[in-house]
């Protein structure tokens, strides 16, 4: 008996009953195309981490202030000035595994061109800072030792900012207003586009540290030593010299955590903790972080999938239990088939063609869907989206697997009937 | 089409019965014992009828013979092949090759034509798409019904329907064409019609083997097997052990 001849019946026998046939394999579509657009959602996320895992690099540690228990209550990191460039020094110089070294002080302001202006976060950085976070510059030349050393009045914009006060005009050279204080644009950052946490990394203008310092949170600046006063805090808990953030890099990333420890004594040293009291710091290491966020997304992910599959499993138990109604109403057409010559193998060819079209189709319709849907995904929403040709290959050998697995028990019950007794019926 | 057609004057058998035996459910409380040595032979050319009252055992004696059944003791040769050793697919493989079966209720899948049901066996033996059309067409010429080639059983009568049913057996051109009460579901005028159709098969060199509960029917044989309570009480032969 030839396949065509076999196709060709099973193909028969579901145009009798197309609505029947379409019903059964909806339940494959939806099965298939939720697969391909929840685990296209779960690569997508997880090419994400691995692309802010790659950015930040495996060798990477970074030293906030705070951190500490206060009373049993936990300070939030950053929350006390406990960081200082003369830290940031002692780090590079006792520590001999450290690469670089950067230091930054954050703070946000009105950066003003002519009669645009735009808000925005400023960075008061230490002269490895751009090295260290891998910002590369599109325009102009950086600062210049000099500008760290003097507090230069340079800034580097952000490709955000920059677009936001030039559009598409020369920006090196201009002069911009931040915080009423004049300063030339000596270059502009390469996009970085999205950060790891869903905002704008090109939203930023960074100035030398000392600038920062002494031009923009400095007595220099009346608007700045005004918002200083109110904020509550004690003048003498805020040395001159604090940074918001140190960053180090280590030269081979198996030095991380024993750099981490050392930086952990040095700190503690300097900043004179006794023994068993909590650190007024804390030493993270990034990449860790960026581990255990991509653990949960595997675990999101194998949750989709495992949502999918399930969808999957009930299309497969609603082919068959269509094909044993089908074997059972088709009971004289089967006995009837034995009779002119069918034996059970061809009986079961039929059934299992019949059940494997089924799923097949359903499958392709369902392929034809899902990438649609995944598409559809990516546009109208934030969720990042990979699609896949495996995931392709793996949902179409999914219909298979169903198709073969749920129809072959109808298929076998079928060529197993007696000729006798179903010609009978 | 023809390859049954008219066989050599000496005698063939088709089918050979020597003490043909069946036990249903043997070694349980439930065991029936449907037939018991029975014992015969037809030969190519011949029309047959096998008679008996319901329960006689003639239903049993046609599924052994369709090769729809192996019997629990004896030996059945059909067409020179021992079916006792032979399994579901081996007698699928035989009944294709060696029986044409018409039945009572006449057996067409509803929802093909009277052309696409006598080219079903076509299928299951392997002729090529192209050949089955014209062979099947000429089937149906031969039983009268050329014009209805296109009509779903449906739309034809009780005495078209069977004579589709019997193009439909013919056309492996088996050597053997089993009816089961053919007639039984037709008026009389038409079961005579089917009947005479039979007949001029016969004539055509085709074995025709009918079962049936009427005598009027099985008059229409050239020899009759008269069963009951399981034996064969009158046309039997003589078998040498």
């Amino acid at each position: 008996m030839k396949h065509t001849d076999i196709l060709g019946m099973a193909l028969f026998a579901l145009r009798g009953n197309w609505l029947r046939s379409i019903l059964t394999a909806l339940g494959v579509i939806i099965g298939i195309a939720a697969v391909i657009v929840m685990v296209s959602v779960g690569q997508g996320t997880q090419a994400e981490l691995d692309r802010i895992m790659a950015s930040l690099g495996s060798n990477r540690l970074e030293v906030f202030p705070g951190g500490g228990r206060g009373g049993g209550v936990r300070m939030a990191a950053g929350s006390l000035p406990s960081l200082t460039t003369g830290d940031m020094e002692a780090i590079r110089d006792e520590i001999p595994e450290v690469q670089y070294v950067a230091a930054n002080v954050r703070g946000g302001g009105q950066v003003v061109f002519a009669e645009r202006n735009w808000s925005t976060s400023w960075q008061g950085v230490s002269e490895d800072f751009m090295t260290v976070n891998d910002w590369r510059l599109d325009e102009g030349e950086g600062f210049t030792p000099r500008d760290y050393g003097t507090a230069g009045k340079s800034v580097v914009l952000g490709a955000t900012v920059r677009r936001e006060l030039f559009g598409e005009g020369e920006a090196v050279g201009a002069t911009v207003r931040i915080a009423q204080v004049p300063m030339t644009v000596v270059g502009v950052l390469a996009a970085k586009g999205q950060t790891g946490w869903g905002g704008d990394a090109d939203d930023v203008v960074m100035v030398p540290l000392d600038t920062a310092r002494r031009r923009l949170l400095g007595a220099g600046n009346p608007a700045a030593a005004a918002a200083a006063a109110t904020a509550a805090r004690p003048a003498a808990l805020m040395p001159t010299d604090r940074v918001n953030q140190i960053t180090v890099t280590v030269a081979r990333a198996e030095d991380l955590e024993f750099v981490q420890e050392e930086i952990t004594t040095l700190l503690r040293q300097r900043h004179r903790i006794q023994p068993g009291a909590e650190d007024d710091f804390s030493v993270r290491n990034l990449s860790q972080m960026v581990a255990t966020r991509t653990q949960t997304t595997r675990l999101m992910s194998l949750l989709l999938g495992a949502v999918a599959s399930i969808s999957l499993l009930v299309g497969g138990i609603g082919i068959m239990n269509i094909m044993l109604v089908s074997v059972t109403e088709r009971i004289r057409e089967i006995g009837l088939r034995m009779a002119v010559g069918g034996g059970p193998s061809s009986v079961r060819r039929q059934f299992l063609a019949e059940a494997m079209i089924i799923s097949l189709g359903g499958g392709a319709i369902g392929i034809a869907i899902g990438i649609a849907g995944a598409l559809a995904t990516a546009r109208f929403t934030d969720l990042p989206v990979v699609l896949d040709h495996n995931v392709i290959l793996m949902a179409t050998a999914f219909s298979v697997a169903t198709g073969l697995f749920f129809g072959y028990y109808p298929a076998r019950k079928a060529s197993r009937l007696d000729p006798i007794e179903a010609l009978r019926m | 089409m023809d390859a049954g057609g008219p066989r050599p004057e000496a005698p063939v058998p088709v089918i050979q019965v020597e003490h043909l035996g069946k036990v249903y459910n043997p070694g349980t409380p439930g065991e029936v014992r449907a037939l018991s040595d029975v014992s015969f032979r037809i030969d190519g050319g011949e029309f047959v009828a096998i008679m008996g009252p319901s329960g006689s055992g003639k239903s049993t004696l046609m599924n052994l013979i369709g090769c729809l059944d192996t019997p629990s003791e004896g030996r059945y040769l059909c067409d020179g092949v021992d079916v006792a050793t032979l399994d579901a697919e081996q007698r699928a493989r035989l009944r294709l090759a060696k029986i044409g079966f018409v039945f009572q209720g006449f057996h067409l899948l509803p929802r093909m034509s009277a052309l696409e049901n006598v080219m079903l066996p076509l299928v299951y033996a392997g002729v090529p798409r192209a050949q089955r059309e014209p062979i099947a067409r000429q089937a149906l010429a031969d039983v009268g019904l050329a014009d209805r080639a296109g009509h779903r059983p449906t739309e034809l009568s009780g005495g078209q329907q069977q004579r589709v049913a019997i193009a439909r057996a013919l056309i492996n051109a088996p050597p053997v064409l089993l009816a089961d009460e053919p007639t039984g579901a037709l008026d009389s005028r038409t079961g005579e019609e089917i009947l005479a159709l039979f007949e001029r098969l016969r004539d055509a060199g085709h074995t025709v083997v009918l079962i049936t509960h009427e005598a009027g029917v099985a008059a229409h044989a050239d020899r009759t097997l008269t069963i009951r309570d399981g034996r064969l009480v009158e046309g039997g032969a003589e078998v040498q052990p």
